[in-house]
């Protein structure tokens, strides 16, 4: 079998594609997948779909804060997810609900987190998943740490990185890739080239007709992937993965996607990019090709189709009631985590907090309450 | 008692004067060699334990607080990093999340401010972040102050800025034996430690250090010296031109009791206000620019707890809100014992 890393060497501007927008499939390096396993990914995407739209829709009823959606970056997610093995890492950024959950990440941590409660970030014991990193580009660090502890310790864990064009842009990116080239740690960096870092284009990134050519500057592999084909973005991953475990070192993905949807709840896109360029790429998105392949082949029907969606509708419900019965912090939360033994000044801190909280407001402000003044 | 046939520090050099104290073995060691006695035997007794920085491996560090540790440990555990401190911090928090114990050295404390967002962006805010799923057990250390005749950038003081920033810990030794205790403490504290190293007194201070295993608690100060006049609070090199006033001071009839705080964050603030409920007067020295130095917040925490004890306003000597000039203009900067002579001085004769 060909190196798929030297025929789709970056400086050849080549781009890996497997299932094309209309739903062919170029044969010659595609996987084999079973039934069951295509319909596992339908099943993923649906479920991604489902959870990011009911997402937005608790934001607007205020049962949700800000919110990142995912609309549209499913097939890198679920190529590159579904290649990894189970004592594989994955180091999200904040965009990565599809791939978080194939991971075994319940949607009641991304939910939480996102409803604003850090517990959302208390990764379940045996899912190996880091928590979501705000600051864009300064987790490929730490993904570069964790590969390296597991190079040192020899244990064949691969650890996977997935961040943004944006956060091309940042140093630590760069010292990150630096890192994993010299020290040959089994990583794999992901990036989601969706076009867009919140309203500037790529153009505004880089000058670099790509961004996978930058792996060459580091001494590793990297290979501009279709973003929006499953097949491809989980054949380069696979690759990619196997090459970090059998030693090989490290290897740079260049997802090219579409942000569909918005930066989060708290962005306008209309502001900075026109509805034909959104419609352009909605033609390209990851579902429809997919849906059209498996129902070309008889894979999919009407009634599974439905069936998923019901499922997933069912289990997002089941999610909200459950997040929704999750209590808000009491004053030890805000205290209890900032070291293994709470310090003095944190402990007067805490007693200050439990003490003006037990104050009665009418004690506070005496008559002025009972003169209706608003809380 | 000599020992012949053993050199237990620094096993590639054969300076060290030894002798024994209740089994154990007692050196003389400056502040530079204790350091390295820490991370060796830390190395020798958890294999998680790691060197990662610049020139820290072939070279020994530039000012050779890791020498010798890559020829006893390997290229693996004491590692030459790219220049790229936001990578060395950055990847070292990837390493203590998943189980290793790593040891950062950022060459200057004037380099650190690039892993500066690494240190308040993700060290401090793992634990919390993850409610305890993961921590980050990793120590910074950096050679830190001035006095040392450097160029630009090689002289900061910029402990302040750490000792507000949530979740670390912040360490400064001021002499040989702490700094050994205090490290090894560092090591294996589960949280992250900035270890701050004072450059000046790296080889002008010795001092006893035992061989093996102890600690000096961190989040505790001492009473460096006992007195009933007036408290000194200090740190780093500053401890030891606190201690050439206190000579003067002593023979004018001062009798000074000298804090040092061997932690700045969290501040051990009861053997603070122990010491100044008993004296009623306070000077706080630092070498650090003044406008909310460490000294601003060890007086306000003084006028919340003992404000009624207070017999004069608190002092302090401190540097100045200025850039610390070049060697040519250091010494205007820095405290001397003068400065402090004076400003306790004045707190007496309020």
């Amino acid at each position: 079998m060909p190196n798929i890393f030297d025929e789709y060497h970056p400086l050849t501007g080549k781009i890996f594609r497997i299932l094309d927008e209309n739903g062919v499939l170029h044969e010659e390096h595609a996987p084999k997948f079973s039934l069951e396993e295509l319909r596992g990914f339908y099943r993923w995407i649906i479920f991604s779909r489902v959870a990011d739209q009911k997402a937005l829709n608790l934001q607007r009823q205020g049962r949700m804060g800000t919110y990142a959606p995912v609309l549209g970056q499913e097939g890198i997610q679920i190529g590159a997810a579904s290649a990894m093995q189970p004592q594989d890492w994955l180091f999200p950024s904040y965009r990565e609900l599809a791939a978080s959950m194939i991971r075994g990440l319940p949607l009641a941590n991304i939910y939480l987190y996102w409803m604003g409660n850090e517990e959302g970030s208390r990764i379940p014991e045996g899912v190996n998943i880091f928590p979501i990193s705000v600051p864009v580009g300064t987790h490929p660090l730490h993904a570069v740490g964790a590969a390296w502890a597991s190079k040192l310790r020899r244990e064949k864990i691969v650890v996977v990185c997935f961040f943004g064009d944006g956060a091309t842009s940042e140093g630590d990116f760069h010292e990150a890739l630096n890192f994993a080239g010299v020290f040959k740690t089994p990583n794999v960096f992901i990036c989601q080239n969706n076009q867009y870092a919140i309203s500037v284009p790529f153009s505004r990134q880089s000058s670099s007709p790509t961004i996978a050519q930058k792996a060459i500057a580091y001494g590793f592999d990297g290979i501009r992937v279709d973003g929006n084909d499953i097949f491809a973005s989980y054949v380069a991953s696979k690759a990619a993965i196997d090459k970090a475990r059998s030693g090989g070192g490290p290897t740079f993905i260049e997802a090219v996607t579409f942000r569909l949807g918005a930066h989060t709840t708290a962005d306008d896109p209309r502001r900075y990019r026109t509805d034909a360029e959104v419609e352009e790429w909605r033609k390209r998105e990851p579902l429809v090709r997919f849906e059209k392949y498996l129902r070309e082949k008889r894979i999919i029907d009407d009634g599974f189709a439905a069936q998923v969606k019901s499922e997933a509708e069912r289990a997002v419900e089941e999610t909200v009631t459950q997040v929704e019965a999750v209590p808000s912090h009491t004053p030890n939360d805000v205290f209890a985590y900032m070291f293994s033994e709470m310090p003095q000044n944190l402990k007067e801190q805490l007693a200050l907090l439990n003490e003006s909280l037990s104050v009665k407001r009418e004690i506070l402000f005496g008559d002025t309450m009972r003169h209706g003044v608003p809380e | 008692m000599v020992s012949p046939n053993r050199q237990p520090f620094a096993p590639n050099r054969i300076l060290i004067i030894c002798h024994e104290e209740g089994g154990r073995i007692v050196a003389e060691l400056n502040l530079v060699e204790a350091v390295n006695a820490a991370m060796r035997e830390e190395m020798e007794r958890d294999s998680r334990v790691m060197i990662l920085g610049e020139d820290v491996g072939r070279a020994g560090g530039v000012f050779r607080a890791t020498e010798g540790l890559q020829k006893l440990f390997g290229e693996d555990r004491v590692v030459d990093t790219p220049l790229s401190e936001s990578g060395i911090v950055g990847t070292a928090i990837g390493l203590a999340a998943f189980g290793m114990r790593p040891i950062a050295e950022i060459q200057f404390m004037g380099f650190i401010y690039p892993a500066f967002d690494q240190i308040i962006s993700h060290a401090g805010r793992m634990r919390n972040r993850t409610r305890g799923r993961f921590s980050v057990p990793l120590v910074v250390r950096t050679p830190y102050g001035g006095g040392i005749h450097a160029p630009e950038h090689h002289s900061e003081s910029t402990e302040a800025i750490f000792a507000h920033t949530p979740g670390i810990k912040v360490v400064i030794p001021s002499n040989p034996y702490d700094a050994k205790g205090l490290l090894i403490a560092a090591i294996r504290d589960p949280d992250p430690v900035i270890f701050l190293e004072p450059a000046r007194i790296y080889r002008s201070i010795k001092g006893e250090v035992p061989e093996g295993d102890y600690t000096v608690p961190i989040g505790k100060a001492t009473v460096a010296r006992e007195g009933e006049s007036v408290t000194l609070i200090a740190w780093g090199a500053m401890l030891h031109v606190a201690l050439e006033a206190i000579e003067a001071l002593t023979d004018e009839g001062i009798d000074v009791e000298l804090i040092d705080l061997r932690t700045i964050s969290p501040l051990d603030s009861d053997t603070i206000i122990e010491s100044v409920k008993k004296t009623g007067r306070v000077v706080v020295v630092h070498e650090a620019p003044k406008t909310c130095g460490l000294g601003a917040e060890i007086i306000a925490l003084i006028n919340e707890k003992a404000f009624l004890n207070l017999s004069a306003p608190p002092g302090r000597v401190t540097g100045f809100d200025t850039i610390i000039p070049l060697p040519k203009g250091e010494h205007l900067y820095l405290p001397t014992p003068e400065r402090i002579i004076s400003a306790v001085r004045q707190v007496m004769e309020y």
